[in-house]
């Protein structure tokens, strides 16, 4: 079956590390991390990648204090990749505009901060807010968002843990090739900074990283990494079928090449390296590409001990030792890990590549655990590198769900 | 409580949860409604508000008395001195 071109035509973010892609990407290749102390309730000061971007720049007061932080973040993310797209929104039919977010969770924010508020009334449920249940339905991100734009088209959000932010774009493309919309926004993001369950969850997992200096605690393939940093972001992007952005001569950042989505079916927290190589095996097997075509690897890894071997073991099999022109990185090593917005945030990063053929590192690495030593990885500083035409983005989460998505140098 | 302290405290709640409205030039005798942005949630936040902040019940069928300013003072003065007698 012939599929419709689809291109990559606006980006809007906010990282830890910068609220916009150029303000991303020049951190990415100065060393630049975003990690922060923040206070979380119950349990005190944490590491944590935190967004600085303004809310106030989109929405009115009163819609901050209404929505959510994932609504708002999904706000400023969408009218950012509007403005980037070049696009006259007004000019839209709106009711052909889908929008699909990705979210590892979405409601603990809300209820915590509920079962807080009741708990200073003895927990009379009559000091619960009315606001509750439109902050904590799953559509909640995207809906705030179809509310900001007046788009009357699908909204909703797609639970993926932290392969999310991969899903809301694969699941963009699936719905433009199908001809279900004409336009979409999709991408993933995150609040999840602002629930201490996370934190104390990971935690009690013994995956929560430490480190004296919050810029270098999260370190991917370091033999000393010990855990995951939580983060929030969002990522959201403007996507289009080719005819379509070409006839409005808009910029294109990339065409989608490929992607696969699996599940591991093996266990609730443990990754599983071989369903993770068949998941990028599938993407680039749909995307007609050898591995050794791949130029960028962004890998998932999130500096759990056992997780990043797990992958570096998928990419291994995959990859071997016969890629010379396949270079491999992590963003999460700069701005912690995003969940929802992990997948989307990291491909943004990647993008500027196609154009400055530069590959940003993965930082804090001292010494590299011999059993995350990928040919390939580039480590602590920026490489240039002679070419750069594909992208293979990896995002996994618990319960084993898998995401690989490729992206190419848009030739028309 | 005179009737302008309660007035004050209605619009003190206000301020919080419309914080883009100017509330410089609200008409007292005029409902709230024709003159701010106020959806139905707000005026439950309204409700919830002196609920929290001052332990004053307002029923779902008296929500009407908080309409306006002046209806508002009316209706929840005495609740207020009520509360401030028992105290």
């Amino acid at each position: 079956m012939k599929h419709a071109r689809i291109v990559i035509t606006g980006v809007g973010l906010t990282a830890p590390n910068g609220n916009s892609l150029t303000e991303f990407r020049k951190n990415l290749l100065t060393g630049v991390a975003g990690i922060e102390r923040l206070d979380v309730r119950y349990m005190g000061s944490l590491l944590a990648g935190v967004c600085h971007y303004d809310p106030l720049k989109y929405q009115k007061k009163k819609d901050v204090r209404v929505g959510t932080r994932a609504g708002s973040i999904s706000v400023y993310c969408a009218r950012e990749a509007l403005a980037d797209s070049g696009i006259d929104f007004t000019t839209v039919p709106k009711d052909r505009v889908g929008i699909y977010i990705g979210c590892t969770e979405h409601g603990n924010v809300e209820t915590e901060n509920e079962i807080f508020n009741i708990s200073k009334f003895n927990y009379d449920t009559k000091y619960w807010s009315h606001y509750h249940n439109p902050r904590t339905v799953a559509n909640n991100p995207a809906g705030e968002t179809s509310l900001h734009l007046g788009s009357t088209g699908p909204a909703y959000t797609i639970g993926a843990a932290c392969a999310a932010g991969n899903m809301g774009l694969i699941h963009a493309a699936q719905m433009l090739r199908l001809g279900e919309v004409d336009f979409a926004i999709g991408g993933g993001v995150s609040e999840s900074i602002h629930t201490f369950g996370i934190f104390a969850g990971f935690k009690s997992q013994n995956a929560l990283a430490t480190h004296e200096d919050p810029k270098r605690a999260s370190r991917p393939f370091d033999l000393a990494r010990n855990g995951i940093v939580v983060s929030e972001g969002g990522c959201l992007y403007t996507l289009e079928r080719l005819e379509d952005a070409q006839a409005r001569g808009a910029k294109i950042y990339a065409e989608i090449a490929g992607y696969c989505v699996n599940s591991d079916a093996s266990d609730y927290v443990l990754p599983n390296p071989a369903r993770q190589a068949e998941c990028i095996r599938k993407a680039l097997a749909q995307a007609g590409l050898k591995p050794a075509d791949i130029h960028i690897v962004n890998t998932h890894a999130t500096a759990t001990p056992l997780g990043d071997i797990q992958e570096c073991e998928a990419i291994r099999a995959v990859f071997g030792e016969g890629c010379p022109d396949t270079h491999i990185n992590n963003t999460k090593s700069f701005i912690g890990h995003c969940m929802g917005a992990a997948g989307a945030l990291e491909l943004a990063g990647n993008l500027p590549s196609f154009n400055d053929l530069t590959v940003h590192p993965t930082i804090n690495v001292d010494n590299l655990d011999p059993l995350c030593a990928l040919p390939g990885l580039v480590l602590n500083q920026p490489r240039q590198v002679a070419k750069v035409d594909t992208i293979l983005n990896n995002s996994f989460g618990m319960l084993g769900i898998n995401s690989t998505l490729i992206v190419k140098r848009f030739v028309p | 409580m005179t009737k302008d302290e309660c007035k004050k405290v209605v619009l003190d709640i206000i301020a919080d949860i419309a914080p883009d409205e100017d509330l410089s030039n609200v008409k007292p005798d005029v409902r709230l409604r024709d003159q701010l942005q106020l959806d139905s949630m707000d005026f439950l936040d309204i409700v919830m508000e002196l609920r929290k902040r001052h332990g004053i019940e307002v029923p779902e069928a008296e929500y009407q008395q908080l309409a306006s300013l002046d209806s508002s003072a009316e209706y929840l003065t005495p609740k207020f001195n009520a509360l401030a007698a028992k105290s």
